[in-house]
């Protein structure tokens, strides 16, 4: 068994796919419509066979205040890995993305928090945990 | 000439006030906080329990460490600010100068005590 992909729930499928690639960096593997909606994942351009990010949205009643919970306590439910987060950081900070953590030592690793816009925070990682 | 010009106004603190100053600060999780705070300020519930985790092994629950900031907060040395969908906890120094105002350091005295 391998983990092919795994889901953000977004508040807007348009609005993230741009986010995703023009900004994060990452390219479209499928783009498929699905009634109302689309079935949206993305890779990364290192890896674009490896474990795809479906956009999904976040229509369900429960998504909202789950969503909006984190974001609060300034919790990221996902999380990618980066060679260098304070190049990172300073690239998207550039973009105007907003980070609710700048680049934080934690132990072995480094990490930063992002909000993706679209309702939910990234964590950002770089190193691995000892 | 501090001393002489008269007390913070703070060293008047109900004293009620005072023992929930005195309450926060004897708690060694709460102070870790305000070191950490102290670090950064302006931070979220999420980055504060990483660095407690990381940086003082404290594996605490997120909500005991809210529970503490709670307390940190009643004592007026946490201020709380919502910046649109975020919190961020802010570290408030003014209630501290309370105590130095209280017994403040003589000419004679060691500044390590």
């Amino acid at each position: 068994m391998k983990i092919s992909y795994a889901s953000v729930a977004v508040d807007d499928q348009e609005k993230a796919l741009r986010f995703y690639t023009e900004v994060l960096g990452f390219q479209t593997k499928h783009d498929i419509p699905m009634g109302q909606h689309r079935w949206i994942t993305v890779v990364s351009p290192d890896d674009p066979e490896g474990t795809e990010l479906c956009l999904e949205p976040d229509e369900h009643p429960a998504v909202k205040p789950f969503k909006a919970a984190l974001v609060e306590d300034g919790i990221p439910f996902t999380g990618f890995a980066v060679d260098d987060v304070a190049s990172e950081h300073e690239r998207l900070t550039a973009l105007g993305v907003r980070f609710t953590q700048p680049p934080t030592e934690m132990g072995s690793m480094v990490t930063a928090v992002l909000d993706d816009t679209c309702g939910n925070l990234i964590m950002l990682a770089q190193g691995t945990m000892a | 000439m501090p001393g002489l010009t008269g007390k913070h106004p703070l060293a008047y603190l109900p004293r009620q006030c005072m023992d929930e100053l005195y309450r926060a600060i004897a708690d060694p999780t709460r102070r870790a906080i305000l070191d950490e705070l102290a670090d950064r300020d302006g931070q979220s519930l999420f980055e504060l329990c990483g660095r407690l985790t990381m940086k003082h092994g404290i594996g605490s629950s997120r909500q005991a460490i809210s529970q503490h900031l709670e307390v940190l907060e009643s004592a007026g040395l946490v201020v709380v600010r919502r910046e649109g969908r975020y919190k961020f906890h802010w570290f408030n120094r003014g209630p501290l100068r309370s105590i130095n105002d209280r017994w403040p350091q003589t000419d004679g005295g060691s500044e390590d005590a």
